[in-house]
Order: C-alpha cells, then structure tokens, then sequence
C-alpha cells in the first residue's frame, strides 16, 4: 500500500517562529523521532487492543504508524515554550450537567444483549489475575 | 507486632484512598448512585459503554471533589480527563475514564490528630466500576468456576485521594485513614462507610533499615475493606518484606491480594501488559476549570474540620490538641458541649474529662445519647463548686444522659449533696478524735492512714463528702499539728 506524501516538515527559524523547509523530497523521515517504530512494539500494542494481525498487516501497519510518526516529528520541531497544551479542540470548558437522574434502561434490555445470565447478572467466564 | 513495625526497620506507607461521591446520580450519565439496589436496574447506554453515548460530567461531583480538595489544602487546577484502556469485564466500556497528568487538585496535606501533616500528592475523579462477583472456589478469583457482574457501580464518581510515603506503621496508617474519613465525612462528599465499600484503601508499603532515607521496593496491597483489616495488612507485609530482605533475596515491585481468611498477602500474577493503560485524553469531554469564584464559594461553605476543632478544645480545656481525651470528644461529635461549657465561663478542661469518659463510655453503650448543653454544663459548675463530689456529679451526668431533665433536681430526686466544708471540717475533726492512736501514727509519719481516715469520713457522710477534699484536710491538719516527728 501506498502512504500518501506528508507535507514538507516544519523547522525552527532562528527568530524562533516556524517556517515549512523544502527538502525537495518531500515528507522523508529526517531522523528527528528518536526510535522509529518496530514491529514488535505493533504486535505489542495489537496485542493490547486485542486484535489478532497477520504478518502481512503487521507490516502493513507498523509502516504506517512509521508515517504517523514523521508526522509526530513535524511538531517536535516546533517553538512550543510557554505554549499550553491543548487538551480538546473545542475552546469549551466546564461542559457540565445537574444532579439529576434519569430513567435508566429496562434490565430485561440490558440482560438480553449479554452472552449468559445468571442471578440478574451479567455472566463471564472465570477471571485469571485480578483488575488491572 | 507493635504498630511501628519490625525491630530495626522502619515502615514506609503511602495510601491510595477511593472515596465514592454522595451525589445523587453518577459521574457522566443520570444513572442513581445508590448502595444495594437490584443488580443493573441503575444502568443506561453511557455507563454500559454502548455505541454512540456520550458523557457529560456531573456539576455536584465537581462541588465534592473541590470540597475534598481544598479541605485536604491542596492546589485546584485546571484538568483534564483521560482514558485509562484496558479490558477486564467491571468495566464495560474497556476503559476507565479517570484524571492522569493534571488532576483537579495537587499538593495538598492532612492533618492528623498526633499534630503530624501527611502530604496529599492528588485527589482526582474518576468512574467507579462495576461490582464482580466471583462464584466457586469459595470467593477466590483463582479459584472461582466463573464470574457475575452487575453494573449498577459502573459510573459512580470516586475521588482517589494519593498520599505521599509519609507514614510510618500500621497504626499511623490507620490514624490517617480515621482522619481522612472523618473530613470526607465532615464535607458531605461521603457517608464513610467503609462496609459499603464506599471508602475502599489501597496501601503501598515498602521497609527500609532503620536511619537510612532512601526507600525500599514497595508493593502495592489490595482488598482491605475494614481498618482492621489494614492494620493486619501492613504488619504482616512488612514482616514478610524484612524477612525476604534479611534472607537475602530482593523485594518484587508488584500488587498484593491481602486474604482476610489466611491472614496473607498474596501476589497476584497478572500479564505485565495488563498495566500498560494507553491514556489518552477523553475525545467526548472538554477542560474542567473551576472559576476563582466557584473555588472560593466552597472554600467558604466547608465545615470546621476536625483538626480545628481539636484545637478549639484544646485551647479552651489546657489539654494538648494531640490527647486522647481531646481526639475522643471531637471523634465522637461532642466538642460542642466542651465549647458550651467554655463560653460559659465554667471549667472547660472539666467538661472534657467528663466528656471523654463518662459521656463517651454512655455513647460506646448505648449508640446514641442527648444530652442538653445548658443542663452539662450546669452539672459542671454543681461539681466545679464543690456542690457535687465527683463521684455524684458522675452519677448525676449518668442520669442525665439516661432520662435527661435539671441536674439540680436531679441530685435533689436522688438525696446527692456534697458537705459543705464547714461540714466536712467537723466529720473530719470527730474521726480524728474518735481515731487517737491511728492519728497519731499518721502523724508520726505513717501515711497510709490516710486512707483509713478518708474511709472513716466517707462511712460518716454516707459518701456524701469530696474525698479528695477530705484527704487535702487531713494532711493540712497533720502539718499544722507540728513537728511531732522529724
């Protein structure tokens, strides 16, 4: 598969703004991001998020997220002292709600959706280890 | 073993304290946050994670969590929730909404009633999960056929409140955890009840040689749901820690399952990756940025807490902040009284002793008293003026507490009148005269008489005197009588 071209990287001028550089080819990783990502960190985080790859997607996919990381090296280049992180791109704080309830779903409905029920509960296999 | 540990090692504890928020529905959804309803009867799309719900965060949460935060004095920031991912079924979502690099409040402390402050590193909010309930195996996880959940919990808010490695021992780390309940307690954020498992307390204890600073490998302890229970915890991992150490061998960082049955902790084996959360921040939910306004509205709304009120009672009784007497009554919700009898020009350092012992053993009795402020402290100026004998002003309060009423006719009802001194001057006289050689080995010396003339006063009086006053009698009577001896 083929990733698209990123654009070209951002780069520190020496008044401290940012400028776009050309590098005549564009979006080549520039060595800025320490480690680029292996295919065991892939399977590791596959792993994680429970998804069962194919070797064929393992490198599908770690050469894309190699991409995403370039692009993660754009931004490491730039002047963000004194600069807040942003948590959410909505310029909204304090989105908040009363304290009050409302009706919940009927537990037939809710137990219906669940692979085995027992007691009024949800019933799931036996667990090995304890909550993470 | 004592509270402070094993002999040449020093026991380092930090708490983890989840506290469940009083509020009437949960964190993110109108789902009722209520102990002990029909299992997933309180359950909706957003807290059972379904496709397309979105959370909206719970205002009277954020009243809460600030009233901890600014009465455990800590800093109030601006924050930011996170998703902390991982699958175990107590939360359906496959992740735990939760606060991770800015918590709501930061740095704060905790002071405890020795007069020691333990630093607060956070107390931020997060969703509760929902409750497993594991079947065969008698309980056990390991054992267990399979496993029931019910999601009423899932969603509940929760502040956890983080200490810092400041306490030393089981019993420190049971004051804190008396302490930090009755604030929470005080500000309305909680009910306390441990038993609920509304207060549920995770304990990371490491030991280290005696004198030396750095700390030891710490393991993290789970599963303690009563302070006892903690208390046994503690003492039996850092016994086990200073025996690995003394063997040789080196501590494992890991998480403990403390098991109330065998009296152990027990590792429990879990994939190292389970612990690999992936936070990132919450996509469905913005800042949480309480105004200057908001923070100082409850700043001043909280109560007076606990440690004020021990110096309060201190100050009015001449006791240290840090006595039993004092940490007693303010525990027990009885300072008022002591204060009463403080503004009231009587002995407030009476009232307390009286408080902390009588009314308190009443209370340990009987689970509840009233008692009326103006009718305890009359009863303390009766026995501060020498009206009651101690041994009847007792007798009075015990009435007092039992039916209530005036402690004047009280004392009246029951024939309880302490001599007058000019009264108790005159029985003492007579016994000395009726005692010639007893008195005059007394007065030679032999103070153990003493003891034999202050039963013949009270046999006199039908133990109407103040036997304290009497024995203070016939010492200043022997010292006046001259030096017959010496």
């Amino acid at each position: 598969m083929r990733v698209a071209y990123l654009d070209p990287p951002l780069e520190r001028s020496p008044g401290g703004g940012c400028r776009r550089v050309d590098r005549g080819r564009p979006g080549r990783y520039d060595g800025r991001v320490a480690q680029p990502i292996s295919e065991d960190e892939v399977a590791h985080v596959a792993r994680l998020a429970r998804l069962e790859l194919s070797q064929a997607e393992l490198e599908q996919y770690t050469s894309q997220l190699a991409q995403v990381l370039e692009h993660a090296a754009d931004i490491e280049a730039l002047e963000i002292e004194g600069v807040p992180p942003t948590a959410h791109p909505f310029p909204l704080v304090n989105v908040l709600r009363e304290d009050v309830p409302r009706p919940c779903l009927d537990r037939d409905e809710v137990l219906a959706q669940a692979p085995d029920v027992d007691q009024d509960r949800f019933r799931i296999p036996r667990i090995l280890g304890e909550a993470p | 073993m004592s509270g402070t540990g094993p002999e040449g090692w020093e026991v380092v504890i930090g708490l983890e304290v989840h506290c469940e928020l009083r509020t009437r529905t949960k964190l993110f959804c109108g789902c009722p946050n209520v102990f002990g309803d029909e299992p997933n009867t309180n359950v909706c799309p957003v807290c059972l994670g379904l496709p397309g719900s979105l959370p909206v965060l719970n205002r009277e949460a954020v009243e809460l969590a600030l009233r901890i935060g600014r009465a455990l004095h800590c800093r109030v920031q601006s924050s930011v929730f996170h998703r902390k991912n991982y699958f175990y079924p107590d939360m359906p979502k496959d992740f735990q909404i939760s606060q991770y690099d800015v918590p709501v409040n930061a740095d704060g402390w905790l002071e405890l009633p020795s007069g020691k402050r333990v630093g607060i590193e956070r107390a931020h909010m997060e969703e509760d999960t929902g409750k497993t309930t594991h079947v065969g195996g008698g309980g056990r996880i390991h054992e267990a056929t399979f496993s029931l959940v019910d999601y009423n919990r899932a969603g509940v808010p929760l502040v956890e409140i983080v200490s810092a490695p400041d306490l030393r021992g089981a019993d420190e780390a049971r004051e804190y955890v008396e302490e930090l309940r009755a604030v929470l307690v005080a500000t309305g954020a909680s009910d306390g009840k441990m038993e609920e498992g509304s207060l549920r307390v995770d304990c990371n204890v490491s030991v280290r040689p005696e004198g030396t600073t750095e700390l030891g490998t710490r393991c993290e302890i789970k599963n303690m749901n009563s302070l006892r229970s903690l208390s046994r915890a503690v003492a039996y991992e850092a016994a086990r820690q200073v025996e690995v150490l003394t063997s040789g061998a080196r501590v494992v960082q890991e998480t403990r399952h403390w098991d109330e049955a065998d009296g152990r902790t027990h590792a429990m084996r879990s994939k190292e990756e389970a612990f690999d959360y992936r936070y990132f921040p919450e996509p469905d939910l913005v800042t949480l940025s309480p105004s200057d306004e908001w923070i100082s509205a409850v700043e001043a709304a909280l109560p007076v807490l606990p440690a004020e009120r021990r110096r309060r009672v201190a100050e009015a009784s001449g006791e240290a902040p840090g006595s039993e007497a004092v940490s007693t009554v303010v525990r027990l919700d009885l300072d008022d009284l002591v204060m009463a009898a403080s503004s009231a020009g009587a002995d407030a350092g009476l009232a307390l002793r009286r408080l902390a012992n009588e009314v308190a053993g009443a209370l340990a009795d009987a689970g509840r008293v009233s008692l009326d402020p103006a009718a305890f402290v009359e009863l303390v100026r009766m026995e501060q003026d020498g009206e009651l004998t101690p041994a009847q002003a007792r007798r009075v309060l015990k009435e007092l507490v039992a039916v209530g009423g005036a402690p004047r006719d009280i004392a009246g009802r029951l024939g309880l009148r302490s001599l007058g001194s000019d009264q108790l001057s005159s029985v003492v006289e007579q016994v000395v005269t009726d005692n010639p050689r007893e008195w005059e080995r007394f007065a030679g010396g032999d103070d153990k008489l003493v003891g034999f003339f202050v039963g013949k006063v009270k046999a006199a009086t039908g133990g109407n005197a103040d036997l304290r006053a009497a024995t203070e009698l016939l010492r200043g009577r022997r010292s006046q009588s001259g030096p017959s001896t010496t």
